[in-house]
């Protein structure tokens, strides 16, 4: 079965690489359709951080909140030791060009990010992960923050350039560096999901105690999940701070954790696919598809009700109430997307059923 | 303590604050028995079990597998001062592993409740024991360089669907199948641990008649052809009976008798603890 899937899906991925290069080509930065290119690079890039929350929240049932601050660690990281050196005394203008005085390859600054990400996780899991579930929440959304503070601060400077903006770093050309880091990240993740220890983390979410009995290590392998996930989640940082080609430590709030979230939600907490579907589908809706709502609109002399900056915002927690209330599963539920299930026209469950009469 | 001594509770207490749940237990399982732990409801049975595996670390007293002391422990902070139990300041050290590590050892559990894993199939379920014996690391595994290995998990799961006879539901969802089936889906998947100590909690619990009785053939079965000793709790008198070496019985924490199944049969104090206490049967 995986065997089979595995040369179309080949063919499939070369043609969508190729099919991403032309439109990069073909779309002029002024036509209306340039909209879609920035969708499917930031497209490209959440869906890398919504695998990676899902892989804790879906896979092993930890409820973690910290994703933007470990995508803030891993931009930061990225930022910080790329710039190259004769642009530090302009970027670190406030610090003297700050302490560092080395550029890294950008590519190994995009592995660092995940590294350090991943450290980081490794230190906090220990106390963090021995809490129950809404606990582990409030508990990493509150290292997120606190991870944001201390980057701004003032003293940190020379590092982190405190409240100022990191710039001219090295970012993407193409369209398709975001897409081919994320898609091997991706791959990576379901790898793992699929292997020994991904069924460890799956019973570890499915029962704890029976988990524990089956002579799983609780404290091992949750902190084997949350530090692999903090890493994606760091390499996505560094893609992110590519992608915006400038970072601030600000913009990674607790606003972002929360669309994080309602991407994972919405595409079906336990679905890789379902997490990748939804976050073009909430890049697309939030940054092109549904920008109408924040803007005032004028029909004859009558001023549209509500349409004002910021009821995009009220319209996503709408969505995510109603996904909560009445569609618990998302889009993909915690199944997968398989095209040679959609072409037989046959799921797997109903497959195993016939065997049985 | 006899050399073929398998299991050995030593003088147990397990008090929830002021609730003591096991009080002052001693209980002796040899290699390839089959003894039985009754009681009525609330009388701390399962409490044992979960001080056996690691899931409450006891509030005195020790347990010892194959003659090693695996857990010890004695009243410690507040317990001090409430702890009403006997043989304080017996125990001294602190010894307490985790489930898993219990697993480790050697000794396998089935939950009272089914603790089944809900999302996977019966085969899926089994499978997961193996990861406990994986010699891949994390990269390995991931990568699936261990394919060898990964092969070997799934021949061995297989294989003992086979001897238990479920391969037919092997690709079911677990908790999809009938009570009895899955008390036996649970039973396969404790012994995919490849233990040599089986805990059953009530694995005849919600059977009928003709269930119960392929379950005792089943559990005799288990016991010669894996070479396995067996410590169970069970309600149904004609199953305990039937194939219980020797029998414990406890009643408030307490142990109130123990002997042969003829002999606890016609034990009065036994008949009054089941007569006064418990609704079943
Ligand atoms: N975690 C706990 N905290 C407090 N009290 C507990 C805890 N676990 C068990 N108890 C108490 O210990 C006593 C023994 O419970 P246990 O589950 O061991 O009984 P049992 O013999 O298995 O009964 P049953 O036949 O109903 O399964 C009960 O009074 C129960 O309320
Ligand atoms: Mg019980």
């Amino acid at each position: 079965m995986k065997k089979k899937e595995l040369i179309p899906g080949l063919i499939l991925i070369a043609a969508l690489l190729v099919l991403l290069r032309y439109l990069e080509l073909h779309i002029s930065p002024q036509s209306q359709w340039a909209m879609l290119l920035t969708v499917l690079k930031k497209g490209s890039i959440y869906a890398l951080v919504a695998v990676s929350m899902n892989l804790l929240n879906g896979f092993t049932g930890l409820f973690s909140l910290g994703q933007a601050g470990f995508m803030m660690i891993g931009a930061y990281t990225y930022a910080v030791l790329t710039i190259p050196a004769e642009q530090r005394e302009m970027v670190y203008m406030y610090y003297e060009g700050g302490i560092i005085r080395f550029a890294l390859p950008s590519i190994v600054g995009i592995i660092l990010a995940g590294v350090v990400a991943a450290v980081f996780a490794f230190l906090i899991g220990l106390p963090v992960l021995r809490l129950k579930s809404d606990y582990l929440a409030i508990a990493t959304l509150g290292f997120a923050e606190i991870m944001r503070a201390l980057f701004q601060w003032d003293t940190l400077g020379p590092l982190t350039n405190g409240s100022n903006m990191l710039r001219s770093y090295p970012t993407f050309k193409t369209i398709l560096y975001p897409f081919i880091v994320s898609g091997v990240c991706i791959a990576l993740i379901v790898m793992l999901i699929n292997s020994t220890y991904g069924r460890a983390f799956k019973a570890i979410r499915d029962d704890e105690i029976a988990a524990e009995a089956m002579g799983i290590n609780l404290a091992h392998h949750k902190r084997i999940a949350f530090t692999v996930s903090s890493f994606f989640a760091g390499i996505s940082g560094a893609l992110l701070a590519m992608f915006q080609t400038n970072v601030q430590a600000k913009s990674f709030n607790s606003a972002m954790t929360y669309e994080i979230l309602l991407i994972v939600v919405i595409g079906g907490i336990g679905s890789v696919t379902g997490s990748v579907i939804s976050s073009f589908l909430f890049i697309a809706c939030s940054e092109w598809l549904l920008r109408f709502l924040d803007e005032t609109h004028v029909i004859g002399d009558v001023t549209l009700p509500l349409m004002r900056s910021g009821f995009r915002k009220v319209v996503f927690s709408l969505i995510i109430m109603v996904i909560v209330l009445f569609f618990r599963q998302g889009i993909m539920g915690n199944r997968e997307f398989s095209f040679t299930r959609l072409f037989s026209g046959r799921s797997k469950k109903s497959k195993g059923g016939k065997a049985d009469e | 303590m006899s050399n073929d001594s398998v299991l050995r509770i030593d003088n147990v207490t397990m008090q929830f604050g002021g609730v003591i749940a096991v009080d002052n237990v001693t209980i002796d399982v040899n290699k390839g028995e089959i003894v039985s732990l009754i009681g009525p409801n609330g009388a701390g049975k399962t409490t044992a079990f979960n001080v056996i595996t690691g899931v409450y670390a006891p509030t005195n007293g020790a347990v010892y597998f194959n003659d090693e002391k695996i857990i010890e422990n004695y009243p410690q902070g507040k317990m001090r001062t409430m702890y009403k139990g006997e043989n304080q300041g017996k125990y001294r050290q602190v010894l307490s592993p985790t489930p898993d590590r219990i697993t480790k050892l050697g000794i396998a559990r089935t939950f009272q409740n089914i603790r089944l894993f809900k999302s996977q199939t019966v085969f899926e379920n089994v499978l997961i024991a193996q990861h406990l014996r994986r010699t891949s690391n994390l990269l390995s595994a991931t990568l699936h360089l261990n394919g060898k290995e990964e092969a070997q998990m799934r021949k061995d799961a297989r294989d003992l669907l086979h001897i238990l006879e479920l391969d037919d539901v092997a690709d079911e969802m677990a908790t999809s199948l009938p009570y009895g089936k899955q008390r036996r889906v649970e039973i396969a998947r404790a012994m995919a641990t490849k233990p040599s100590l089986l805990l059953l909690d009530e694995p005849a619990a919600g059977m009928n008649p003709q269930e119960t009785d392929e379950l005792t053939a089943f559990i005799g079965r288990i016991r010669d052809e894996f070479g396995l000793t067996i410590f169970m709790i069970e309600h149904h008198m004609d199953l305990v009976m039937e194939i219980s070496d020797r029998i414990y019985v406890l009643d408030f924490g307490k142990m109130i008798a123990s002997g042969l199944p003829e002999e606890i049969q016609s034990n009065r104090r036994v008949i009054e603890a089941y007569l006064g206490g418990a609704v079943d049967e």
